[in-house]
C-alpha cells in the first residue's frame, strides 16, 4: 500500500511529531553546552559572560567529581547484576504452574508501580530506619545492635531500594521470554541426558540471552539518571552522590548553572561510552 | 537391542482417560508405524514410550527390563520431534554433538561420529551454520544426526515429515527407509499420512480413541481389515462402505468395496450412477458417482479408481460393477466376518 502518495502523505502527517521531538531535544541539548561555556549564577549576578572550557576544567578537578563517577557505576552495576540474576530465577519460579499464579505474579510486579519517590520514603522509614524500622526490630530480635542503614551502608541500601524497584521489570520480560521457549527443545534436551541444570544452561539461558540483553540497555539508561532515591534517603551524603546529583547540587544548591552544565556534557558522554560498550557486548545476541 | 513392550498401559490427563488399558510388543529391528485420526492418542502413546510423560498405570518394558520409571535419558531411546527441536544458538555441530557431550564421549569418538552421521545424511556441507540458516528438510536431516549419533536402541519419530513439502517427502520417506535398512534398529514412528504409514511400515498400529483398532503389515490391514474403521482408514481413497438391502444380498450388516476393486462402464454394469467430479491424475482417474442408489451416506457416493483415463463428464450415466471376490462383509457390529 506504500504509494507514492501515501508515502508524502504519511510524512506529512508525521512532521509535527518530528519537529517536536527534535525540539524538544535539541533546545535543552543546545541550551546545557551554551550555558557550560559561561559563567553564569544567578544569584550572583547572572551572566557573567564567556569563559571558555574553564568550567570543564573545575567540574573534573573537583574532588567530588570521581567519587562520584564511581558511586554511579557501583549503583548501576549493582543493580544490573541483582535485578537480572534475581529476574531470571523469580522468571523461572512464577513460569511454574502454582496455586495462586495470577495473584502471585501481579504482587511480583507490584512494586514497579510505586513511585520512586514513595517507595524510597517507605523503605528509609519503615524498614531501614535505625530506631523504627522493621531491620531494626529484627535487629534488636536476634539481640544485635541495630545498623542505620543509610549511613553506615548507604550505597549497599540505595542499591537494593533500586533493586526492589526494578526487579518487576526484569522479571516481567525475563518471563515472557521463558514463556517464548519452546518446550520441545526443552524435551529433547531431557532425552538427550541433559540433567535440569545443564537445560538451564545450554537451552534455557541460550535463550534467554536476548531479553537479557533488553534488560541491561533499558535499565542501564534509566538508572544512569535515578536522582528521587538519593535525594530522599541521603540527599547525596555517606557517597551516594551520584554524578546526576553532583550536578543536581552544583545547579540548585550552588547556583551556579555553567559548571552544572559542563557536568550535563560529561553525563552525556558517559551515558554514550556506557551504552557503546554495553552494546558492543551484547550486540551479538541482538542480530544473531 | 530395541525390544519395546506396554503392559496394560493407561494414560490419564486429570479425569480424561487418553489411552484406555493397552498391551503392544514392538520386536527388536521392527519399523512400527501409530496412525489414526487427530487427537487419538499417537504423540501421547510415543511420548509414553519415551518417558516424557508418566504412565498412569501399567508398565514399560524396554529389552526385557522394566522401564516404567527410568528417567527419559536413560531409555536409550532417541526422538525426532514434529518442530525437529534443534537449539537455535548452536551450529548443527554443536547440535549433533550436544547428546554425547551429556554423555560424556570422548571428543575424538564425537568427531568420528558427527563426521559419519554428517556424511551419511548430506550434511558435510552446512555442519558450521546455525539451524536458522538450514531449510526445512536440511534440519530435518540434522535432528535425525542428532539422533543417530547417541547409537540408541530405539528410534522414536512423532510426524517428522508433516513440515515439509510433498516432493521433499517423499525424499525423506526414503532416506529414513534407507536408514531403518542400514542401521536394523527399533523405530516407530507417527504419522497420519496414508502413504507413509503403508510405505515404510513392517508393522502398522491403527489408533482409534486410544483404543488399538488393528495391529499389522500394511498388507494385512489392506486386505483384511478387523472393523470398518480399519477399513475405511487404510487405503486412499477411501474403502466405499454400504448399507442396507445391497449389503443384505451379501449377508451383511455393512458392505466394503475399494475403489480400486470396482470396474466402470458406460454401457451395462451392476449399479448405475451419475458422473459427479472425475479427478485425472494422469496414471489413474478418481471418480465420485453419485446417486447409485447404495446407501453409503448423503448422496450416494460411490468412488471408483481406474487406471489410464476415461472420458466421462459430469452428469453423464455410468455403470459400477464390484469384483465380487475383493468384497469385504461387516456385521453389525462393524466386526469382519468372512
Ligand atoms: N497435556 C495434555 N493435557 C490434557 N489433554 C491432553 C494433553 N495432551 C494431549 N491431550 C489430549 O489427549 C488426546 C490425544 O492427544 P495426542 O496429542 O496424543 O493426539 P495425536 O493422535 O497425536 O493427534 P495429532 O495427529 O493431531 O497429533 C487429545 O484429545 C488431546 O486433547
Ligand atoms: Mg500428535
Amino acid at each position: 500500500m506504500a504509494t507514492q502518495h501515501s508515502r508524502s502523505a504519511a510524512r506529512i502527517m508525521m512532521a509535527p511529531a518530528v519537529v517536536l521531538l527534535l525540539g524538544w531535544m535539541l533546545i535543552p541539548l543546545i541550551m546545557t553546552l551554551i550555558f557550560s561555556f559561561k559563567k553564569y549564577l544567578p544569584m550572583r549576578g547572572g551572566d557573567l559572560g564567556w569563559v571558555g572550557f574553564e568550567n570543564y576544567v573545575r567540574f573534573v578537578s573537583s574532588s567530588a567529581f570521581w567519587p562520584s563517577v564511581s558511586a554511579t557505576l557501583i549503583i548501576v552495576g549493582g543493580v544490573l547484576a541483582i535485578t537480572i540474576v534475581f529476574g531470571i530465577l523469580l522468571a523461572i519460579l512464577l513460569n511454574q504452574p502454582m496455586w495462586g499464579q495470577g495473584v502471585v505474579r501481579i504482587l511480583v510486579i507490584a512494586p514497579f508501580f510505586v513511585m520512586p519517590t514513595v517507595s524510597a520514603l517507605v523503605w528509609k522509614n519503615m524498614f531501614m530506619d535505625p530506631t523504627n524500622g522493621l531491620f531494626a526490630h529484627l535487629w534488636r530480635f536476634f539481640g544485635a545492635e541495630p545498623v542505620s542503614w543509610l549511613s553506615e551502608a548507604s550505597l549497599p541500601s540505595i542499591v537494593l531500594i533500586v533493586s526492589w524497584q526494578w526487579l518487576p521489570f526484569a522479571t516481567l520480560i525475563l518471563l515472557t521470554a521463558i514463556q517464548s521457549l519452546d518446550s520441545e527443545q526443552l524435551e529433547a534436551a531431557e532425552m538427550d541426558g541433559a540433567p535440569p541444570l545443564k537445560r538451564f544452561a545450554f537451552i534455557t539461558l541460550p535463550h534467554l540471552s536476548r531479553a537479557v540483553t533488553i534488560v541491561l540497555l533499558i535499565q542501564t539508561i534509566f538508572l544512569l539518571a535515578i536522582f528521587a532515591e538519593i535525594f530522599v534517603t541521603t540527599g547525596g551524603a555517606f557517597g551516594t552522590r551520584t554524578l546526576t546529583y553532583l550536578i543536581f547540587q552544583r545547579v540548585l544548591e550552588s547556583q551556579n548553572i555553567g559548571l552544572g552544565s559542563a557536568g550535563g556534557v560529561y553525563a552525556i558522554i558517559l551515558a554514550n561510552i556506557v551504552a557503546i560498550f554495553l552494546m558492543r557486548i551484547v550486540g551479538k545476541n541482538l542480530d544473531a | 537391542m530395541g525390544q519395546i513392550k506396554l503392559n496394560q498401559v493407561t494414560k490419564s490427563f486429570g479425569d480424561v482417560q487418553v489411552i484406555p488399558p493397552l498391551d503392544l510388543t514392538i520386536e527388536d529391528g521392527e519399523f512400527t508405524v501409530f496412525v489414526g485420526p487427530s487427537g487419538c492418542g499417537k504423540s501421547t502413546l510415543l511420548r509414553l514410550i519415551a518417558g516424557l510423560e508418566d504412565i498412569t498405570s501399567g508398565h514399560i518394558d524396554i529389552d526385557g527390563s522394566d522401564a516404567t520409571n527410568v528417567p527419559p535419558a536413560k531409555r536409550g531411546l532417541a526422538m525426532v520431534f514434529q518442530s525437529y527441536a534443534l537449539y537455535p544458538h548452536m551450529s548443527v555441530r554443536k547440535n549433533i554433538a550436544f547428546p554425547m557431550k551429556m554423555a560424556g564421549v570422548p571428543e575424538d569418538e564425537q568427531k568420528r561420529r558427527i563426521d559419519a552421521a554428517a556424511k551419511a545424511l548430506n550434511l558435510t556441507d552446512y555442519i558450521d551454520r546455525k539451524p536458522g540458516q538450514l531449510s526445512g528438510g536440511q534440519r530435518q536431516r540434522v535432528a535425525i544426526g542428532r539422533a543417530i549419533v547417541r547409537e540408541p536402541s530405539a528410534f522414536l519419530f512423532d510426524e517428522p515429515l508433516s513440515n515439509l513439502d510433498a516432493a521433499l517427502r517423499v525424499g525423506m520417506r526414503l532416506e529414513i527407509s534407507e536408514l531403518h535398512k542400514r542401521l536394523a534398529t527399533t523405530m516407530i514412528y507417527v504419522t497420519h499420512d496414508q502413504v507413509e504409514a503403508m510405505t515404510m511400515a513392517d508393522k502398522i498400529v491403527v489408533l482409534r480413541a486410544g483404543f488399538i483398532e488393528q495391529v499389522g503389515s500394511p498388507l494385512e490391514l489392506y486386505h483384511t481389515p478387523r472393523n470398518e474403521f480399519v477399513a475405511g482408514f487404510i487405503g486412499s481413497p477411501k474403502m466405499n462402505l454400504i448399507k442396507g438391502t445391497e449389503a443384505q444380498k451379501h449377508g451383511a450388516a455393512t458392505i466394503g468395496i475399494r475403489p480400486e476393486h470396482t470396474d466402470v462402464s458406460k454401457t451395462e454394469g451392476m449399479w448405475k450412477g451419475r458422473v459427479g467430479v472425475a479427478e485425472h491424475l494422469g496414471s489413474d482417474t478418481f471418480i465420485h458417482v453419485h446417486d447409485t442408489g447404495l446407501e453409503t451416506g448423503p448422496d450416494d457416493l460411490f468412488t471408483v479408481r481406474i487406471t489410464g483415463d476415461i472420458q466421462a463428464k459430469h452428469g453423464d450415466d455410468i455403470y459400477l460393477t464390484p469384483q465380487l471376490d475383493k468384497l469385504h462383509k461387516f456385521d453389525a457390529q462393524g466386526l469382519r466376518v468372512d
